[in-house]
């Protein structure tokens, strides 16, 4: 267990590491790339994976998934255009959007929960139905003119500087999300159900209850998110989002958490983020193609869980010589 | 469940207790995010400038008309001796092009022609390219007025709309009959515009013999196309004339008819690419269709940016620059710049045409 | 001794009742087909034309070729959300080829697609089985790679069906007796699969697999034999679904495809193939390819808004996963009642 634990503990910290050398070496060959516009855009691009990212990570730890969260994040920002066409004020649209989001979440989670679906198929299918409310909402229509406080807060920084407004919201909810599953008793109850969730239900952990909330908290998430994409593109449309699902997934599991759940830490998703983010920027201001931005980020996805399980075999094996060594020289 | 239950309430009343409140609405918020840059004034006379950097932006990379109007775009910049670029997302998203407008800000590119995948979700960005110094030329399809320099529109709107109508009544043939248009998205711009134009040239007492049942949307998607224009042949039995006032529509449709039994029967007009309709109208499928020159459209948007980049013309209305091989042209109000009428392909000349 | 012998009597009583609820399953689909097809029918008589029928399963074919992989790789209790991009890498291959070298046969370009899927479905099955990488994060990450290699090498490019030879294209229209050749490929390949793993031993051993991966492995079954090739097989048919997209479609660029595998994975489900693995049949997936394809057209000759239609299909994923738990709760409960007897 202590072996198991060394080897996830130097693959967040290989991922970390990673991340530092890459936003090093980027800064110094890339031309642009150190900048403070460039910070700017890249905290913006980034927004949307992070945030999602976080309970994402909550969630993959207890060995569920949920690939609904671009559906919600696309169904919220066509509510939130509807509304703002039918006349609600912004400041109750924003809270309502999240509680919406809260509400397709807790679907999620009473189906998986409390009638004990497997989550993959269940998140597959409201991926589908909440991207298709999301189209009969509005349509291919969008709504685009949201106030511009509200739009300029979203693109805008901290008195003009370098720091984006966003970025509270970024350090202020992985704080939160951060501090819960690695400082409480409730956090590390979701690694123990992720590694055995029949030994956690035996040992007082009301898994069930568990995760039903971790689906309610994604959707609020996702609803919040969809609030600030809608306002940052000022544009609320149905297909917002759409395909972001896969980016956070792989960011996620790039950070070091395993897909069968019980490990991972968060300050290496965060690490995975800022990775793939730093990544694409460096390689679009290269001119390198968004194809083959796509064949980065999935090579990155397999090798993720492919190297440790290759240095583990590696390793692995090695013992078994040595063991098998030691009793050859036994018998002889 | 009591828990849920108070959640819920409490997140209710949240939400009721701030609409109570007075706030934001639409209508109440009348600010706009204008921007944009103090106009110099022009002088006619500025030679133009040598090794510009001019980037374009289509709304996606693999689409073979955006590519011809590219391929125009890297003739003309190579003519004026500056640095071409193609850069563009796979999908045709607003979200993916605002990324690249941002990569295009920090690599300070002098021009930016781009063709808004949403023509208000790119705004904030072009605005941030305009203040950068950079021109901003949309072509295609338009971003707001109040975020660009220039457009360059590929013909007017009455132009087409009335060819569509034109053709559409002599595919019908004297007898007139049921036509119906398989358009793009629902909120394409242009599509929607040439629509309206259409309508009131069929309301003319010329046009009485045409009647159209219905308007259907293939979202400008190959497979979507294909089932809307088979929805269309079986809704309506008495059918005569498809028009589809976009490529990847004429082509679906003109496929799936050329292979059924509707082949003879019914009509497929509207704007096409030669290349991509030879098949149809060499099968009988398609007697014809038009299209202006996508690579103009491509080769005057590098014009019409470097002329600016040079300081030779603002915008402004009435503003007048050379584009090559094209001639001379004015700019319009709204800083529109027309490219010219539309061409008819038919059987005997589109084997002049490659593209 | 007692307990050896009353095993298999459990374990037979437990298929029977499983192959009792699977056939009233796919009923449950064909009633829901029928009652969709009646009502359409009534509001618009030409959804009954030959053209609209031969329209429904033309469009229903590539579908149901690619379910059929995909239920034998869900049967052993994995997923493949690649298809999409391999249909994508193996459309724009035979495209490419078929348009450089317009003698061709049809043959060779059946053949060069399903060699390139197999490919790329070994890579998959290579990963999963080897790497020890969940078969869910290796086909997320061959989506993304096969889609970016692919237009890599399209590089915006687009072959048009004008340039490709006139018996590729005729080969989507085209068919024999009015059968289209479409039709009759996905009627071959939904019906030798069926019976592979219905009949033989490979696909008892798939089916074990799914149930119990230790077990299997305990019992004696060649796991990474029967796991590559159930990657290579939904790559194949996958590949094959590629060349069947060009021939119908005739127009590939290097998005042929996108979106693809969500199709795929919601007609297999739809047709009641358990996400766990162990259950299913893949006439069921292929009927579940029928079922959302005539849904789609429906949509379209009923005049309804097209964007109901996802929204439809997720409900009918999250229907038929909740009707396979209800069920698999009773068989559990039954069993349970026998066990107590016994």
């Amino acid at each position: 267990m202590s072996e198991l634990r060394r080897r996830l503990a130097s693959w967040d910290t290989a991922i970390i590491g990673l991340t530092v050398i890459v936003l090093f070496v980027a800064s110094f060959s890339v031309d642009n790339f150190g900048t403070s516009r460039n910070f700017t855009f890249m905290v913006l691009d980034l927004l949307p994976i992070i945030l999602v990212a976080l309970p994402m990570t909550f969630i993959i730890v207890t060995g569920e998934i949920d690939l609904s969260v671009a559906s919600i994040l696309g169904l919220t920002s066509s509510l939130m255009g509807w509304f703002w066409n039918h006349g609600l004020t912004i400041e109750s649209i924003i809270p309502l959007c999240i509680v919406i989001g809260a509400v397709a979440g807790l679907i999620n989670g009473f189906l998986i929960t409390g009638l004990g679906l497997p989550s993959l198929a269940v998140t597959i299918g409201t991926l589908a139905l909440y991207r298709g409310l999301a189209f009969v909402v509005l349509g291919d229509g969008a709504v685009a003119d949201f106030p511009f406080s509200y739009t300029n807060w979203v693109t805008g920084t901290i008195g003009g500087g370098p720091v984006p407004n966003v970025l509270i919201l970024i350090v202020v909810l992985a704080l939160i999300f951060g501090v819960i599953l690695h400082a409480t008793p409730y956090g590390r109850s979701l690694y123990a159900i992720g590694a055995n969730a029949q030994a956690a239900h035996f040992s007082g952990i009301r898994v069930a209850r568990t995760k039903f909330w971790l689906y309610v908290a994604s959707g609020a998430v996702c609803g919040l998110v969809g609030v600030l994409w809608t306002l940052r593109y000022s544009s609320a449309r149905a297909d917002n989002g759409s395909g972001l699902e896969l980016a956070v997934v792989a960011a996620v599991l790039l950070g070091g958490v395993s897909i069968f759940g019980g490990k991972g830490s968060l300050p290496g998703v965060l690490a995975g983020v800022v990775l793939l983010t730093a990544l694409q920027n460096a390689l679009r201001l290269e001119d390198v193609s968004g194809q083959a931005l796509n064949i980065v980020t999935g090579v990155l996805l397999v090798l993720s869980v492919l190297l440790p399980n290759i240095v583990n075999g590696i390793r692995g094996s090695w013992q078994r010589r040595k063991v098998r060594q030691a009793a050859a020289l036994e018998v002889r | 469940m009591r828990r849920l239950l108070t959640a819920g309430a409490a997140a209710t009343v949240l939400v009721l207790g701030t609409t109570a409140c007075s706030g934001t609405t639409k209508d109440n918020s009348s600010d706009t995010g204008g921007g944009g840059q103090t106009a110099a004034a022009a002088d006619p006379n500025a030679p133009l400038k040598e090794g510009l950097k001019i980037a374009y932006l289509p709304k996606q990379l693999n689409n073979p008309y955006s590519d011809v109007e590219t391929g125009g775009g890297k003739v003309a910049v190579g003519e004026i001796k500056g640095e071409y670029k193609l850069v563009g997302p796979n999908d045709a998203s607003a979200s993916s092009q605002v990324s690249y407008i941002n990569t295009l800000i920090q690599q300070q590119q002098d021009v930016i022609v781009v063709a808004a995948n949403d023509p208000n979700a790119v705004c904030p960005s072009l605005n941030q390219a305009r203040a950068a110094k950079i021109k901003v030329i949309t072509f295609d399809s338009d971003a707001n007025k109040d975020c660009r320099d220039a457009f360059i529109n590929q013909a007017t709107t009455q132009g087409i709309g009335e060819s569509l109508a034109k053709m559409a009544l002599e595919q019908a043939g004297s007898a007139g009959g049921d036509i119906a248009i398989l358009s793009a998205t629902p909120n394409a711009t242009n599509q929607n515009a040439w629509i309206d134009v259409m309508k009131k040239e069929l309301a003319k007492p010329e046009y009485s013999k045409l009647k159209l049942v219905k308007t259907a949307y293939g979202n400008d998607d190959d497979q979507k196309s294909f089932q809307e224009a088979q929805g269309l042949l079986q809704s309506f039995p008495n059918l005569k004339v498809i028009v589809s006032p976009t490529t990847v529509g004429i082509a679906a449709a003109s496929r799936y008819v050329s292979s059924s039994s509707y082949k003879g029967k019914v009509q497929i007009t509207g704007l096409g690419l030669p290349n991509q309709m030879r098949e149809y109208v060499k099968d009988g499928t398609v007697k014809e269709f038009a299209l202006w020159n996508p690579a103009d459209i491509g080769y005057l948007a590098a014009y019409a940016g470097a002329a600016m980049a040079s300081g030779q013309i603002t915008g402004a209305q009435g503003e007048k620059f050379k584009a090559g091989k094209l001639g001379d042209y004015t700019i319009g109000a709204d800083g529109e710049i027309v490219l010219g009428p539309p061409t008819v392909f038919n059987a005997q000349n589109i084997d002049q045409f490659n593209f | 001794m007692t307990q050896l012998a009353e095993r298999p009597a459990v374990a037979t009583a437990t298929e029977s009742k499983a192959r009792t609820f699977l056939k009233t399953r796919e009923l449950g689909i064909v009633l829901a087909l029928a009652a969709l097809i009646l009502y359409t029918a009534i509001n618009n008589p030409r959804f009954l034309s030959g053209q609209s029928i031969r329209d429904n399963l033309l469009n229903t074919a590539i579908l149901a070729v690619m379910a059929a992989g995909q239920a034998v790789v869900v049967i052993t209790r994995n997923i493949d959300l690649s298809v999409g991009s391999v249909l994508g890498i193996s459309a724009f291959a035979v495209a490419t080829l078929m348009s450089d070298h317009q003698g061709l046969p049809m043959i060779v370009a059946i053949v060069v697609g399903i060699a390139v899927g197999a490919a790329c479905g070994l890579l998959n099955g290579v990963l999963v089985r080897y790497g020890r990488v969940p078969a869910l994060v290796v086909t997320l990450g061959t989506l993304y790679i096969f889609r970016g290699i692919t237009y890599q090498w399209a590089g915006g490019s687009q072959v048009n069906a004008d340039e490709l030879p006139r018996h590729f294209n005729s080969f989507g229209t085209g068919g024999i007796l009015g059968v289209p050749w479409l039709v009759l490929i996905a009627v071959v390949v939904v019906g030798g699969v069926s019976l592979m793993m219905r009949n033989y031993r490979v696909g008892r051993e798939l089916y074990a697999m799914g149930s119990s991966p230790q077990a299997a492995e305990l019992a004696g079954i060649k796991v990474t034999r029967n796991l590559l090739g159930a990657f290579l097989l939904s790559g194949s048919l996958a590949g094959l679904a590629g060349v069947l997209f060009a021939t119908r479609f005739g127009t590939v660029d290097a998005s042929a495809g996108t979106g693809y595998e969500l199709n795929v994975v919601a007609a297999v489900v739809v047709g009641g193939v358990a996400v766990f693995g162990g259950s299913g049949t893949v006439w069921g997936a292929g009927l579940g390819a029928l079922l959302l394809t005539v849904i789609s057209s429906a949509l379209a000759v009923l005049d309804i808004n097209q964007f109901w239609q996802q929204a439809i299909v997720g409900a009918l994923i999250i229907l038929a996963i909740c009707a396979d738990r209800l069920v698999a709760v009773r068989i559990a409960r039954s069993l349970r009642k026998r066990d107590t007897h016994v």
